[in-house]
C-alpha cells in the first residue's frame, strides 16, 4: 500500500466513506418499512421482500411505458415510478392486512407462518406473470454512471439518488409519527390497545394504515434498489436477512433505533469488507451484532411500553 | 405427490403435428417396421421403452430460484426432442418425456430423480444445473444405474460412470481464457473475484495456479461475497486501489446484477483499454437482468456464444426462436443442455440398444458434427472436447466473438498441479 500518493490514498478512502453512507441508505430504506410494521404493529412481515419486488416491477412497468408512449418525458420517469410504487405495495399491503394479518394479531408465530407463506405466493405470482427470469430495468441517462468529485474521487449518481430518497422518506414518516393527527393515534395504540380504543380511536382503521404504510415504504425501497440490484421472482429474499438484522439491532418500536442500527451496521460492514472481503465482513458483522443483542436483548434503544 | 408436473408430452397445440407425424408414420409403416429392431432386443434392462415409444425425464427447477436459470435448459431439451422426434425419434420410437420439477430444493431433486429411475424407467434423464443438485442425485443415479445428461459448466473434480458433462469443466473454461488475456491485452496483474462457493472458490484455485505457476504473473486480490450480495461499494474500491489489469469476476445470480450496474455507476469504464474484465459466469441469459448497457465491454470465456456465425448455429437459434419466441435468449448452458438428448441419441443407435450400460460404452469417443457450437468428441472421462472461445459483450446484450481456440480443449476434471 505503499507506492500510492497521499492523494490517491485520501481520494479512496473519501469514496469508502461515500461508499458506507450509500450503504447506510440502502440498509435505512429497507428497514424502515419493517421497522415501522414490526415496532408498530409487532407483525413478522416475512413478506417484506416481495413487497419491495412488488415496487421493482411497477417500476419496470412505468419505464416501459414511458419508453413506449412517452420517450421525451423518459428522464423523469423515475419519480413516477416511486409514487406509483408506494401507492401498488401499500394497496397490496391494506388488501393483505384486511383478508389475512388482521385475524392473527396477537399470534406473532402465526404471521411468521401465514407471511412467509405469502412471501412464496407472491415470488410464484411473479414468476408467473414477469416470468422466472430477471428483468433489466432501464435507468435514465442522469441516474447512470459518476460525478467526479476531484480527478481521482467518482460518486456514483445513483448512490447520492438513494441517499436523498433515504433521507427523504426518514423525515416524512418521523414527521407523520410525531407531527400529525394520525401518528399520534399509531403511537397510542402501540403504548397501549385497549385505552386507545376506549378514547375512540379505530385501532382497526390505525392498523390497517399503518400495515400499508410499512408496505408502501418497502415499495419504494424496491423502486429505487432497481439501480443497484437485481430484479427477479425471488430478489426479495437478497433483502429480507438484512433488513431483519437492522430493526432487531436497532431495537422494536422505535425510529431513532432503526437509523442508529442502519449507520453501526453499514458502516461496519462497509469497512471491514474494505479491509477483509466480502464474506469476512459479514461473519464479523453477524459476530458483533449476535455480541450486542446478548448483552442487550431489546436492541440498541427499546420503548418503554407497559404490557 | 408423485407427478404433479409429469407427462407434459406433445403440448395441446401442437396436435395436428402429432396427426401429421401419424399419417407419415402410417405411409412409411410398411418399409419402417421391417427396420425397427424388436423392443426386447433393444431393451433387456426393464426400462419404459415400447415398440414405439421410449421415456426419458427432464428434471429442472421450474419453480423457486434457480427457476431463472434452468428455464432455458428446459426449453432446449424439448427442443432437441421435438426434433429428433420429428426425424423419425431414436431406434424407430418416439421420445416421450416425463417433466420433473426440482423447485430449487436439493432433496426435492434427488427424490424426483429416484420417482424418474424407479417408477417411470426412464432410459435417460436431462436435468440439474447446479453442481448441488447434481450432487444430491448422484447417488441415486449411480444405485439404480441411470443415465444423467448434465449441461452446466462447473468446477470439476467429479466423473460418474452415470453422467454424461455436457457443459465445460473448469480448467477448459478458465485455462484459454487466462491465456488469451496474457497474450492479447499484456496483462500482467489479475484481481479474482467469486460468489462464496464451491464452484467460484474452485475456478479461482485453478486460475490462480495458472496465472503465478504457468503464466509467472502476479494475482493482487482475492475477494468472495456472500450469495445474493448486493453491495459491491467497498468492493469496488479495493480493486481501485490495487489497480489491476484484469478483474476475473465468477459472480452469480442476483449480485450479478448489482455487481454490474455499481462497477459502472463507479465510474470504471469496461469499454475503454485500462481494465479488462474478464468472466466466466455471465452468459447472454444473465444478461438480460444486468442490461446489455452495464456490462457493455466485459469479456467471457465459455464454449458457446449464441453469435457464432455457423451454419449448425444458425438452424439451431433460428429453431429455438421458432418454438420459444422471437425474443428468446440462447446462453452457454441451453446450447449445452440441447446437445443432451442428441448425444443420448447418438449413443443409443451406435449401441442399438437402449440399455444404460450399452449406451455408456458407445458414449465414449463418440462424435457429433452437428452441434451449434461446432465439433465436438466424447472424452473417456464422460466430459467433453470442446473450443473454448472469448466473447465481448455489446450493448445489445449479445457477445461477438473474439477469439477462438485453435484446438479442441481436453477436458480435465482432475487437473494435476491444480488442486
Amino acid at each position: 500500500m505503499f507506492d500510492y500518493s497521499m492523494s490517491e490514498l485520501t481520494a479512496i478512502f473519501a469514496m469508502q466513506g461515500f461508499a458506507g453512507l450509500i450503504l447506510f441508505s440502502v440498509f435505512l430504506l429497507m428497514a424502515l418499512g419493517l421497522a415501522i410494521i414490526f415496532g408498530q404493529m409487532g407483525v413478522i412481515n416475512m413478506a417484506h421482500g416481495e413487497f419491495m419486488i412488488l415496487g421493482a416491477y411497477v417500476t419496470y412497468l412505468t419505464s416501459n411505458l414511458f419508453a413506449e408512449y412517452a420517450p421525451g418525458l423518459f428522464d423523469g420517469y423515475f419519480f413516477v415510478a416511486i409514487v406509483l410504487a408506494f401507492l401498488a405495495s401499500a394497496l397490496l399491503g391494506m388488501l393483505v392486512e384486511w383478508s389475512m394479518i388482521r385475524f392473527l394479531y396477537q399470534r406473532p408465530l402465526d404471521t411468521l407462518l401465514a407471511t412467509w407463506g405469502l412471501s412464496l405466493v407472491l415470488q410464484q405470482a411473479y414468476r408467473s406473470i414477469f416470468g422466472a427470469r430477471e428483468v433489466g430495468v432501464v435507468i435514465p441517462d442522469w441516474l447512470t454512471g459518476s460525478y467526479p468529485v476531484t480527478d481521482i474521487v467518482e460518486l456514483p449518481v445513483s448512490g447520492i439518488f438513494v441517499m436523498v430518497l433515504a433521507v427523504g422518506v426518514t423525515l416524512a414518516v418521523a414527521l407523520l409519527m410525531f407531527r400529525s393527527r394520525w401518528g399520534c393515534q399509531v403511537r397510542a395504540v402501540v403504548q397501549n390497545r385497549p385505552m386507545a380504543g376506549a378514547v375512540g380511536i379505530n385501532t382497526a382503521r390505525v392498523d390497517r394504515l399503518t400495515f400499508a404504510l410499512g408496505c408502501g415504504i418497502a415499495g419504494i425501497a424496491g423502486s429505487a434498489f432497481t439501480m443497484i440490484g437485481s430484479t427477479g421472482p425471488s430478489s426479495g429474499q437478497l433483502y429480507i436477512v438484512d433488513t431483519f438484522l437492522v430493526v432487531v439491532f436497532g431495537g422494536a418500536a422505535s425510529l431513532l433505533g432503526t437509523v442508529a442500527s442502519a449507520f453501526g451496521i453499514s458502516q461496519a460492514q462497509s469497512t471491514l469488507e474494505f479491509f477483509l472481503g466480502g464474506s469476512m465482513a459479514k461473519v464479523l458483522t453477524l459476530m458483533v451484532v449476535v455480541l450486542i443483542l446478548m448483552v442487550r436483548p431489546q436492541g440498541l434503544f427499546a420503548l418503554k411500553v407497559r404490557r | 405427490m408423485t407427478s404433479r408436473h409429469s407427462r407434459i408430452s406433445p403440448p395441446p397445440a401442437r396436435g395436428w403435428q402429432r396427426l401429421k407425424a401419424l399419417a407419415a408414420g402410417l405411409m412409411l409403416s410398411a418399409s419402417a417396421q421391417a427396420a425397427v429392431p424388436a423392443t426386447d432386443e433393444v431393451n433387456t434392462t426393464g426400462l419404459a421403452v415400447t415398440d414405439d415409444a421410449v421415456q426419458v425425464g427432464i428434471l429442472h427447477s421450474v419453480t423457486g430460484t434457480m427457476a431463472i436459470s434452468e428455464a432455458g435448459s428446459v426449453q432446449a431439451e424439448i427442443l432437441a426432442i421435438e426434433q429428433i422426434n420429428a426425424m423419425g425419434g431414436v431406434l424407430g420410437r418416439q421420445i416421450e418425456y416425463v417433466q420433473e420439477d426440482g423447485a430449487s430444493d436439493w432433496p426435492t431433486f434427488a427424490e424426483r430423480s429416484r420417482k424418474l429411475l424407479r417408477q417411470d424407467n426412464v432410459a435417460a434423464v436431462f436435468g440439474c444445473w447446479t453442481s448441488a443438485s447434481r450432487k444430491a442425485v448422484l447417488p441415486i443415479f449411480e444405485q439404480y444405474n441411470g443415465m444423467l445428461y448434465y449441461p452446466t459448466f462447473y468446477e470439476g473434480l467429479e466423473q460418474s460412470p452415470n453422467v454424461i458433462y455436457t457443459g465445460q469443466e473448469a480448467t477448459q473454461q478458465i485455462l484459454a481464457g487466462l491465456d488469451w488475456v496474457a497474450r492479447e491485452k499484456g496483462a500482467e496483474t489479475f484481481y479474482l473475484l467469486g460468489s462464496d462457493y464451491i464452484w467460484p472458490r474452485t475456478s479461482n484455485k485453478i486460475a490462480r495456479k495458472h496465472i503465478e505457476d504457468v503464466l509467472g504473473l502476479e494475482v493482487v486480490g482475492e475477494d468472495y461475497f456472500p450469495l445474493g450480495h448486493t453491495q459491491f461499494n467497498s468492493a469496488i474500491n479495493r480493486i481501485r486501489l490495487k489497480k489491476p489489469d484484469v478483474i476475473y469476476a465468477i459472480i452469480v445470480g442476483g449480485s450479478n446484477v448489482a455487481f454490474y450496474r455499481q462497477l459502472e455507476a463507479a465510474g470504471i469504464d469496461l469499454t475503454e483499454d485500462d481494465v479488462t474484465l474478464l468472466t466466466i459466469s455471465v452468459t447472454e441469459d444473465e444478461i438480460l437482468g444486468i442490461g446489455g448497457d452495464n456490462i457493455e465491454g466485459a469479456y467471457a470465456a465459455m464454449k458457446y456464444f449464441q453469435s457464432l456465425d455457423n451454419a449448425n448455429n444458425q438452424a439451431f437459434v433460428d429453431a429455438f426462436k421458432a418454438r420459444w419466441g422471437e425474443d428468446s435468449v440462447i446462453g452457454d448452458v441451453t446450447q449445452a443442455a440441447y446437445l443432451g438428448p442428441w448425444l443420448w441419441k447418438a449413443a443409443v443407435e451406435k449401441a442399438g440398444s437402449f440399455d444404460v450400460d450399452r449406451v455408456r460404452e458407445a458414449s465414449i469417443g463418440l462424435e457429433l458434427d452437428t452441434a451449434p457450437e461446432g465439433y465436438v468428441r466424447v472424452h473417456e472421462n464422460h466430459h467433453l472436447w470442446s473450443r473454448t472461445r472469448i466473447g465481448r459483450a455489446g450493448a445489445d446484450g449479445q457477445y461477438q466473438v473474439v477469439h477462438e481456440t485453435a484446438e479442441l480443449m481436453e477436458p480435465d476434471p482432475f487437473p494435476e498441479g491444480y488442486q
